[in-house]
């Protein structure tokens, strides 16, 4: 018995959603799903874990906390103190008031362009990447799963069928 | 269908009989057919004022800063009112996009694209301003705090110019990968469907290789999500620093702690005005009627009228302040603004920022296409004019008599200014016929909840 691939090609995210959650009933492996536009809910019910992109998000801004401080207390306070208007520079916590604009704004910058870079590399998002979406019409107005054709090919394709699919094709593995 | 179900009051944002396909179209449409006449003629007319902005740059550039109608009195007048109006037009790009999508407004998703695009763009043209005013504008990297040959020479981390080289720089590159990161879904849309292979080879370079996993899209929520909590602060950030250029000196009528909230009030009506002038115009010449309806027109309106009556309410607080200071350096510098030689330009701000926007009370007008044109452009000649104000009367009579004079620009200032207005709209118009102009995988999806054709199936 050889497993075969499946690519099932459905014309409305309402109908998507449920043939993923019946696919994932009878246990069949779903490799991919391509949609496209977010299909609330669809990463619960491919039983997708949740992304933690955020918790790197709060790492990255804290390192952007810290370089912003490191850097301020380095060049105002260390290398070269100067006495400015009368308000010496000799102690980065009693000068911080005037660092705290900096300190915001490296935070931001931080955690926004180290997310979004760690969001592309993670889905695999640069230039001169070649598009993986088996089927041009994913970006448009249809909706693909990639999956494993199950145990026994005609009933997998008959469920499929009944629950709306509008077009099934064989790939090889 | 239950699953999209939205209050029946809630008016629909896309119009027409639509399917996810039809959007398809009708965000490509404007990709993919050649431009007409009237889109060259308005190009070459940007493309103009563009090269003669260029050439008033160089002359600058080339002679020095002398070419400006600045004076020992007024050592900061054109310039800088330039360079905070286009910051502050700047604004209403992440505002829409972040703001709006913190509060779930899904009214945000026919607009969002081209008002980041706006804020990119605008972006621009107010860093040209400082650079070219440098007098060396090679050496506009001395700006940032890098290592260097000339001893321990720093940046002054005290100084809220350098807050503003901080914030500004943050703001367009962060607003840059906001907008990025939204266009790819949509740039992969029309590489998918291009079928001259150059234009396949353009949109699979600028969609990054899109495919559209779930896994793909799980994430591009969460980042959007958190890109919209860090950017909203920071588009607050950004507008109260260009403030503190002002605030943090001594001088009478810019001392004023109440300049960062007065400052970003003002840079969203600014902003939203600039985006109502150009999706008014936008959504006529792309047939994208069903996208930008008349309730986003509206909805902008009241933003407008809300923002202007903020602005208002700061001027009025302002002279206020000064009287009730007692310092009469301070009241002397309100009442020159509103009375002394520049009295006009008071009086133009007033009448467009205050005055203006409240006909948006009356529901036939802020849904009348030509009067909501008509205002934005008042407003943003306003807003002109409000820095103007802000900066040249407290300015151009300080505290000794003898050194009191006038500012008038010269034609290079003019120039200059013209030119980045020229530019703009260079990169606004190829904008417009090269990108997806609607977000549009944003609006596939609140389609059912949304969508006119949809609404009456649930209502029967």
């Amino acid at each position: 018995m050889s497993l075969k691939r499946l690519h099932v090609l459905f014309d409305d995210d309402d109908i998507l959603l449920d043939a993923v959650k019946e696919i994932v009933k009878s246990k069949i492996y779903i490799h991919e799903v391509y949609t496209p536009f977010p299909v609330h809910g669809l990463d619960k019910a491919m039983k997708l874990k949740p992304t933690k992109i955020s918790v790197a998000t709060f790492i990255y801004g804290c390192i952007g906390f810290t370089v912003s401080i490191l850097m301020m207390n380095y060049i105002m306070i260390v290398d070269w103190p100067q006495d400015i208007g009368g308000k010496p520079s000799f102690s980065y916590i009693e000068n911080m008031p005037a660092f705290v604009p900096i300190m915001f704004e490296l935070t931001v910058f931080f955690a926004a362009h180290l997310m979004v870079i760690t969001f592309y590399l993670r889905s695999k998002l640069w230039p001169f990447k070649e598009a993986e979406n088996p089927d041009p019409s994913t970006t448009d107005d249809k909706f693909l799963i990639d999956m494993n054709s199950g145990s026994n090919l005609s009933k997998t394709k008959s469920m499929l069928k009944k629950m709306g699919a509008i077009s099934i094709k064989e790939v090889k593995e | 269908m239950s699953s999209h179900y939205e209050a029946p009051v809630r008016k629909p944002l896309v119009l027409g009989d639509k399917s996810y396909g039809d959007i398809s179209n009708d965000i490509a449409r404007p990709v993919e057919t050649p431009p007409n006449t009237d889109w060259w003629i308005a190009f070459s007319i940007a493309m103009v004022a563009f090269l003669w902005g260029l050439g008033c740059m160089a002359y600058t550039i080339g002679t020095g800063i002398g070419t400006w109608g600045l004076n020992k009195t007024v050592g900061w007048a054109w310039d800088i009112t330039n360079f905070v109006w286009w910051v502050g037009i700047g604004h209403a790009g992440t505002l829409i996009s972040a703001v709006l999508l913190l509060f779930r407004q899904k009214w945000r998703m026919g607009i969002n694209r081209s008002a980041e695009a706006m804020t990119i763009f605008s972006v621009i043209q107010a860093g040209l301003f400082p650079i070219i005013h440098m007098g060396r504008p090679w050496l506009a990297y001395w700006l940032f705090p890098i290592p260097n040959q000339f001893g321990s020479l720093w940046v002054n981390f005290n100084s809220p110019l350098l807050w503003d080289v901080f914030a500004i720089s943050t703001y367009l590159t962060v607003s840059l990968v906001f907008w990025w990161t939204g266009l790819l879904p949509d740039f992969a849309m029309i590489r998918d469907r291009a079928v001259k292979p150059w234009r396949k080879n353009i949109y699979s370079l600028l969609s990054f290789g899109w495919s559209g996993r779930a896994k793909d899209w799980q994430r591009f929520e969460e980042v959007s999500l958190v890109l919209a909590g860090l950017a909203t602060p920071l588009v607050l950030s950004v507008h109260t620093i260009v403030s503190f250029d002002f605030a943090t000196s001594v001088i009478p009528g810019w001392h004023t702690t109440i300049f960062p909230p007065y400052f970003v009030a003002g840079a969203i009506f600014s902003g939203f005005a600039m985006v109502q002038t150009l999706l008014i115009i936008m959504r006529k010449v792309s047939r994208l009627e069903s996208y930008i309806t008349i309730q986003h027109i509206e909805m902008m309106n009241i933003v407008i009228m809300i923002t202007g009556s903020i602005v208002g309410c700061a001027y009025i607080t302002e002279l206020f302040i000064a009287w009730y200071s007692g310092v009469e350096y301070e009241q002397y510098a309100f009442l020159n603004r509103a009375t002394g030689p520049y009295w006009w330009a008071y009086f133009l701000m007033m009448s467009c920022n205050v005055v203006s926007p409240q006909i948006m009370w009356v529901k036939k007008i802020r849904t009348n296409i030509i009067v909501s044109f008509v205002i934005s452009i008042v407003v943003n000649v306003g807003m002109w004019f409000e820095r103007f104000v802000i900066i040249v009367t407290s300015l151009h009579r300080d505290y000794l008599p003898s050194s009191w004079t006038m500012f008038s620009p010269t034609f290079i200032d003019i120039g200059i200014f013209i030119g980045t207005i020229g530019f703009f709209f260079v990169l606004f118009l190829l904008y417009a016929r090269s990108f997806p102009v609607v977000a549009q995988a944003e609006i596939k999806s609140i389609l059912k909840s949304s969508g006119e054709n949809y609404k009456k199936l649930r209502d029967k």
